[in-house]
């Protein structure tokens, strides 16, 4: 959740001119002039990014101090605190969106964070690293290592992402919070997005990383 | 500490005829204070530094703490020192005095040449002394105001200051919304712990408890409460710093001694600092004052006005604001930073918050902090921006 260790953040972000294949994809759901929390905001790419290109009114929470300093000196309002902890204080309908960039497998608590997102935002847009990718895969089954990939760059003991899942697991999740899905895109390692009529199992095996549009669902009772 | 001992200059002096640019408001003009008094007439007492720009956007008004005063960033008047925020306040500073356009004046109630109990009332020609009212941190603000009419400025560009300064920023955003484009409000809180006032009870206390206090009409008979004021300033100094920023400075090193004395003297390092503070204290600070200053900081409740609902303070509020707090303030601690954030949030403002991570306590904001200073300028160097403060440069 710091910006030194966003999975994807590096590497990636530099081939493609700075901006990030996920932030792309995000910064294309957002409707121009419309209120957005990125929570994990690290150095405020995304921010700057839908600030520039959708004149959005850019809010953000970031832990570390170096990620919240980089922020406000590039004019965005962004608070230093925690999704675990913080998103909690904000009031219901806060935002148009809440975003979630390659944060949610960092949290100590995915579901609850993903809960508040759908409670303070109308609606919210979570990326993540699928780790039911082909080559993770791979590496468990044939290596017995635990995987590092472009998307999980960081070896086991020093990565701070403690909560993985695939996209049929997220998926899932998002049936028992009662999430209504508008738009899912799974992308591959070169951050191309796979095919819109390809089936569940096809992304949770080609897909590298995921971005999901959500709103809550009709019977939501998050309110 | 080198006990260089500052030239002893009468504080009424400073009280009526401060080395500062002053304002003379008439009675006819009186403040409406918050304890029903209309107050008239005032002096203020203020510093500026740097020039005010053709559009008047680029002012910025620095409100300094319980003992602070005007001389931000000039050699102070009395203690021959360099002004009290010399680090963020200068040519290249943060608070970049080459562009910007900086204000400070000394509060209502203080005594460096704004009205306060120490200065001479016109009625009686003598110190006001009690007879002065009670002030708050609304009136400090309410006076500020008419000195920012006075300078002509409709909108200020950025309110800053630290403590009981950040309180004085928080009043200004909720009082005057439209004249605050920038707030930066530096370990503070929005109202004043029950703790916080118990400290200020007893350095009050101990000011009343000195026999040459004589029920605040000492002036009148040539004595001061030193002893009272000078242990009101050490126990305050405690709070200002975090056990370990006192263990890394002092531990339990004794002071040009290689053994105990087994006496009452100052044998450890930090009683003769202590004591060291407390008695410099005295040469510039009036301890009536220093009743009127901490009274204000007791009575300030900024959600109190607003129905009990911080948020509903800044619902008007249109200003950027930065908050920042320092991990070892437990005078300030960042759990009060944050329930100011949460109520900017609440109530939809712009709100950037860091908290640094620093063993300096609550004195950290006057220090050289390095994240302090590179948060100010970043925030600062962006609201420029956005105001086009730099395209009307003159």
């Amino acid at each position: 959740m710091t910006m030194d260790d966003t999975p994807g953040g590096g590497r990636r972000a530099v081939e493609k001119e700075s901006i990030r294949s996920d932030h792309r994809l995000i910064a294309d759901m957002v409707e121009p002039h419309t209120r957005v929390l990125d929570v994990g905001c690290g150095d405020g790419a995304l921010l700057k990014l839908l600030a520039a290109e959708k004149a959005v009114d850019a809010r953000g929470i970031e832990l570390s101090q170096r990620g919240v300093n980089h922020c406000v000196a590039k004019g965005l309002s962004v608070i230093q605190g925690d999704a675990d902890t913080d998103l909690a204080d904000y009031p219901d309908d806060a935002f148009d969106y809440v975003i979630l960039s390659q944060t949610l497998q960092a949290t100590r608590r995915p579901k609850a964070v993903v809960e508040h997102m759908l409670r303070i935002g109308r609606r919210a847009i979570v990326s993540f690293p699928n780790f039911g990718y082909w080559r993770v895969r791979m590496q468990l089954m044939f290596k017995g290592r635990m995987p590092v990939t472009s998307t999980l760059s960081n070896p086991w003991y020093e990565t701070q992402n403690i909560h993985f899942c695939t996209i049929r697991d997220f998926v899932e999740m998002l049936d028992e919070l009662d999430a209504h899905i508008e738009r899912a895109v799974a992308l591959n390692s070169v951050g191309t997005p796979l095919r819109v009529s390809a089936p569940w199992w096809v992304w949770n095996m080609f897909g590298d990383q995921a971005v999901f549009l959500l709103r809550r669902g009709n019977s939501s009772s998050f309110r | 500490m080198s006990a260089v001992t500052p030239p002893r200059i009468e504080v009424s002096g400073e009280a009526d005829q401060p080395h500062s640019q002053v304002v003379r408001l008439e009675a006819s003009n009186a403040l409406a204070m918050d304890c029903g008094a209309a107050f008239g007439p005032l002096t203020i007492a203020y510093q500026t530094y740097g020039a005010l720009n053709r559009n008047r956007s680029n002012a910025i008004l620095v409100c300094h703490a319980l003992t602070g005063d005007q001389h931000v960033a000039n050699v102070h008047p009395v203690t021959g020192k360099a002004g009290w925020w010399s680090t963020m306040v200068g040519p290249g500073r943060p608070i970049d005095t080459d562009r910007y356009f900086v204000i400070c004046s000394n509060v209502l109630g203080g005594c460096m040449g704004t009205t306060g109990p120490a200065s001479t009332n016109p009625a009686t020609g003598r110190p006001y002394g009690l007879d002065m009212p009670v002030v708050t941190i609304r009136d400090m603000v309410r006076a500020q105001a008419m000195l920012i009419d006075h300078l002509g400025i409709e909108q200020l560009f950025c309110v800053v200051g630290g403590s009981m300064g950040g309180m004085q920023v928080l009043q200004w955003a909720a009082s005057y919304p439209d004249r605050v484009y920038a707030a930066i409000p530096i370990a503070t809180a929005p109202r004043h712990s029950s703790q916080n006032i118990a400290f200020h009870e007893v350095g009050r206390q101990a000011i009343m408890a000195d026999p040459n206090w004589l029920g605040g009409r000492y002036y009148d008979h040539g004595s001061k409460p030193e002893k009272g004021l000078a242990v009101a300033r050490m126990a305050a100094h405690i709070t200002y710093m975090s056990d370990d920023s006192l263990h890394r400075k002092f531990g339990r090193k004794l002071q040009g001694r290689s053994a105990p004395t087994f006496s009452f003297d100052a044998d450890f390092q930090i009683e003769s600092y202590l004591r060291y503070q407390g008695s410099t204290f005295v040469e510039r600070f009036d301890a009536n004052s220093y009743l009127y200053v901490t009274r204000a900081m007791d009575y300030f409740d900024l959600a109190e006005d607003y129905g009990g609902v911080l948020a509903k303070a800044f619902q008007k509020s249109r200003s950027r604001f930065c908050l920042v707090s320092f991990s070892s303030d437990w005078l300030f601690p960042t759990a009060e930073s944050r329930s100011i954030v949460h109520a900017l949030n609440a109530s939809g403002a712009s709100v950037s918050f860091v908290e640094i991570d620093t063993d300096k306590g609550h004195d950290a904001f006057l220090l050289d902090v390095p994240e302090l200073l590179a948060t100010t300028s970043g925030f600062l160097e962006a609201a420029a921006r956005a105001r086009g403060i730099d395209g009307d440069r003159q």
